[in-house]
């Protein structure tokens, strides 16, 4: 006798397989921002405040009410109102307008690093975890000396040489964090290659490449994946530490820390908006990929938790 | 046993330390804009480029360089400025006192607000208390250090007409004012350490108060006291500590963008200006004292483990 099938009216369509096929990925997305929010609401905020600083580097020029040099004749250095919502600076420029387009450099510097630093880390620890012997020990001695420096020191002597400029804060950025982030994605490499799926690819005679790209790569991306978010944060405060120290990106382009340094410094007495208004977006910002990376981390990857 | 284990530490981080002292070295001879051009623009050393380059010993090959760095060093010499011809160990013998003593400060309030807040915060976990400790561990973990300094020294000018004192005074002139200009810095430089070992005490305390052995000594009766700090704070302190020996190397680093803000002719300062005027041998110097502190610090880091933790054996 057949064994009988349950009839389909009594089947959870959220659980039975077969059936989210036929769903919009697009909902499916809208669900799993909303549990993330749920689940992590400091999480969600972070997500949110880095969201809408995307927004404003990509749209700076629709947003920004001036240009970032543009001097506004008759307005120096005037306090926050309904006209100028964030003030003016000593060159009568719009802060707000600067503010917005100092979005731009963070978040371009910070991207760029990251996927840049976070493109070395991995291909680095993931050779050195996987390959290990003498090349693994070779690699982790350079990387020992590299992270036993502080890393803003490194970072300042990079940029000597390289001069500055945005391209060059995002390689000095990009060289200082690879180091660090290659020791992780190391620890999680050979944590990956001692699984048994890993030998029985080898068993069956893939070659270095194919298990790197089709076994080990996609079972470390969790920890990719949370270490460039986390790292996020830490690139927007070393840009402005750097820009502010006049490493940075060179004027007129605003960049936020910058915009707390050099002539403008003098003028914070009278003015003391120009001191505040792009130290609270470095730190809205900051804090913003912060929090989302730390509830990516605990979503994705737990093991990470404390580092 | 502990000596033994020491040596064997010492012997692994001579390569390391190697390795660093060829990046030390190579990194500033590859600064751009000649600084031989540069000085005999300036300070007109030499009458031509060539003369100046065999004087400043940059004419022979880089290892020969490197080898001789080495050995100079090995008898305690960092060599010399470029600019003011002076020792750099001179330089550094006055400049890095100021610098320990801000960052050992940084480190000392670090652990003073961080260690009893995250306790509080482990012991009264969600509470209003906890939410509040977190809320400004994260905050002080997003506010970047030199705006901090910049509205400590702004804020309170516009407000108060009063202005924190910067400036740097030894403490034999006057003691009181010599505290007083490194209260200020040292807090702020000490913020995102603070922050950041909360947030660890918290975490690692509230995973051994989660432990049997810790329901245990609350069946004995034990009092709470005891309980949290003896039982729970010394066994999850370890990890505390080993961050804090990382955490030493930032506020070194931290240790730049302060001493430029408050005007303190310590070794950040020094080093930041070295960058600037692209003087070598005292960027190499500067660094190769930077990585030698860290590699002394994590060393004693880990004897520490053992008198923190009697189980741990060398």
């Amino acid at each position: 006798m057949a064994t009988p099938v349950p009839a389909v009216e009594h089947m959870d369509p959220e659980t039975t397989v077969g059936f989210p096929a036929r769903r919009r990925p697009g909902l499916l997305w809208l669900r799993a921002v909303l549990r993330f929010s749920r689940r992590k609401p400091l999480g969600a905020i972070g997500g949110a405040i880095v969201l809408a600083l995307l927004v404003m580097a990509a749209f700076a020029e629709r947003i920004a009410p001036y240009d970032y040099d543009q001097t506004i004749r008759g307005a120096r250095m005037q306090p926050p109102s309904t006209t100028h919502w964030l003030g003016t600076d000593n060159l009568s420029r719009d802060m707000w307008s600067r503010v917005v387009y100092g979005a731009r450099i963070s978040v371009t510097a910070a991207f760029a690093t990251i996927v840049l630093g976070t493109l070395f880390a991995t291909a680095i620890g993931v050779s050195s975890g996987y390959f290990g012997g003498f090349y693994d020990t070779a690699v982790q001695r350079v990387v020992d000396a590299w992270i036993s420096f502080p890393f803003f020191v490194i970072l300042l002597s990079v940029m000597a040489v390289l001069g500055p400029g945005l391209l060059n804060v995002v390689l000095a950025l990009a060289i200082v964090i690879t180091a660090a982030g290659s020791r992780v994605v190391r620890g999680a490499t050979l944590s990956v290659a001692q699984n048994a799926y890993v030998e029985a690819a080898r068993a069956m005679g893939c070659g270095h490449l194919r298990i790197l790209l089709r076994y080990i790569v996609p079972n470390v991306m969790a920890t990719v994946i949370v270490l460039a978010t986390i790292g996020l944060g830490g690139v927007i405060l070393a840009e402005g530490g750097l820009s502010f120290l006049g490493f940075g990106v060179p004027p007129p382009y605003p960049s936020w820390g910058a915009m707390l340094s050099g002539s403008g410094r003098t003028y914070m007495y009278r003015a003391p908006w120009m001191a505040i208004w792009p130290g609270v977006a470095i730190s809205l910002a900051v804090f913003g990929f912060n929090m989302l990376g730390d509830a990516l981390r605990d979503v994705l990857d737990p093991r990470l938790r404390g580092s | 046993m502990l000596r033994r284990y020491f040596a064997r530490r010492l012997l692994v981080a001579i390569p390391s330390l190697l390795i660093a002292s060829l990046i030390v070295f190579t990194l500033p001879r590859m600064l751009p804009g000649d600084v031989v051009q540069l000085m005999l623009e300036e300070k007109a050393y030499a009458k031509d480029l060539a003369e100046l380059r065999a004087k400043l010993g940059l004419d022979r090959p880089l290892h020969v360089q490197y080898f001789e760095w080495l050995g100079r060093i090995a008898r305690g010499d960092l060599g010399e400025s470029l600019w003011t011809r002076r020792p750099v160990s001179e330089e550094l013998g006055r400049r890095l006192p100021i610098t320990v003593e801000l960052g050992l400060l940084a480190t000392v309030f670090a652990v003073i607000f961080a260690v009893p807040i995250g306790v509080i915060s482990a012991t009264r976990q969600d509470t209003m208390l906890d939410y509040v400790s977190r809320s400004i561990a994260i905050i002080g973990l997003s506010v970047p250090a030199f705006w901090i300094a910049t509205l400590v020294i702004v804020l309170p000018a516009i407000w108060w007409g009063w202005r924190p004192a910067t400036g740097f005074t030894e403490f034999s002139v006057s003691p009181l004012l010599h505290l007083g200009q490194f209260l200020l810095p040292a807090v702020i430089l000490g913020v995102a350490t603070s922050a950041a070992l909360m947030r660890l005490t918290r975490a690692m305390l509230l995973e051994v108060l989660r432990q049997d052995y810790i329901r245990t000594a609350w069946a004995k009766g034990l009092r709470e006291r005891i309980i949290v700090l003896k039982h729970g704070l010394r066994n999850s302190i370890i990890p505390v500590i080993t961050v804090l020996g990382n955490q030493i190397a930032q506020v070194v680093g931290g240790t730049i963008i302060i001493e430029y803000i408050f005007g303190f002719p310590g070794m950040g300062r020094f080093l930041f200006e070295a960058i600037v005027q692209r003087d070598y041998p005292v960027i190499q110097g500067v660094n190769l004292v930077v990585v030698s502190v860290i590699v002394i610090v994590n060393l004693t880091v880990d004897a520490f483990y053992a008198v923190l933790d009697p189980r741990i054996r060398y």
